[in-house]
């Protein structure tokens, strides 16, 4: 899915480069066995190779440098200091999740699984559900997860958020979208 | 205080970051203001000072704890059975400071 906050846009570069110095690497090693499969060269002295050594000990050290930079800093960048505008709470219970805005007074709903056949047509199955939750855009809303029996998760793919919830705790997700949407 | 204190409560709009909790974990969080509210509440009244500066501490639990929480919490208060302690300062005993439960 496209990215809808920019952390997920973050995550998604970050996938990107990631994945394009494993193509790397991996058409580097598969040359190389291809090189070594059809040559009519042999090699059998001991050798002392120490310039190649080097390399294949640098190069690797610094491909892996340029890897964690960016995953450390997208790291501490979904743990930033946030102003948080509102607050939401999501308590995970089997099978639905209730959601509660209780910033000034207690609102709270339940939000099931719409059934496959209540579905209208151009609805998405397993996805629908019956009572929606809203949210604000471009504001930063903290989202407290929890449950209320056993172990679940709650995640928005396109905003970039999946944290567990867990019961008898309450975890913490910030979540900012950039457009208004159905996610 | 009072003033200040309505002041800041009609600017509310949600819990704001407490550098106490900074990580991901807000259990806490949510626990500690039930707790501060209570222990102002039952301070002050007993002092026979205005008790509506602990409405702060109200609102925020009021955001960060799960209503189903909050319920089970009041009742055991009621009933006095709530496991939190309700004074501020603790008698000083080596023996209460092992038994403090770490989160």
């Amino acid at each position: 899915q496209n990215a809808a906050s920019p952390i997920m846009e973050e995550l998604i570069a970050f996938h990107d480069h990631a994945l394009m110095i494993i193509f790397l690497i991996s058409s580097l090693v598969l040359y190389i066995i291809s090189l070594m499969l059809t040559t009519k060269l042999t090699h059998t002295s001991t050798m002392n190779a120490q310039e190649i050594e080097m390399i294949w000990t640098i190069l690797p050290a610094m491909i892996l440098i340029m890897i964690a930079l960016p995953s450390l800093r997208i790291l501490y960048m979904t743990d930033e200091f946030n102003k948080p505008y509102l607050t939401l709470k999501a308590i995970g219970h089997q099978w639905y999740w209730s959601y509660e805005y209780s910033d000034y007074e207690d609102l709270a709903f339940d939000s099931y699984i719409m059934p496959t056949y209540f579905l209208e047509p151009g609805e998405f199955r397993l996805l629908e559900v019956d009572n929606r939750t809203t949210l604000p855009m471009e504001a930063d809303i903290r989202v407290l997860i929890s449950s209320q029996d056993v172990l679940h998760s709650w995640a928005v793919p396109s905003l970039g958020v999946k944290t567990d919830a867990i019961p008898g705790r309450l975890n913490q997700a910030m979540v900012a979208s950039m457009r208004p949407g159905l996610y | 205080m009072a003033e200040e204190m309505k002041a800041k409560l009609k600017n509310y709009k949600t819990a704001p970051f407490d550098s106490r909790f900074p990580n991901q974990n807000q259990t806490r969080n949510c626990w500690q203001n039930y707790l501060d509210f209570h222990r102002c509440e039952k301070a002050l009244s007993a002092k026979g000072d205005d008790v509506s500066v602990c409405q702060w501490y109200r609102r925020v639990y009021k955001s960060l704890c799960p209503i189903s929480w909050v319920t089970d919490w009041d009742e055991q208060w009621a009933d006095g059975t709530f496991p939190g302690r309700s004074e501020l300062a603790a008698p000083p005993s080596p023996a209460s400071s092992v038994l403090l439960p770490r989160w």
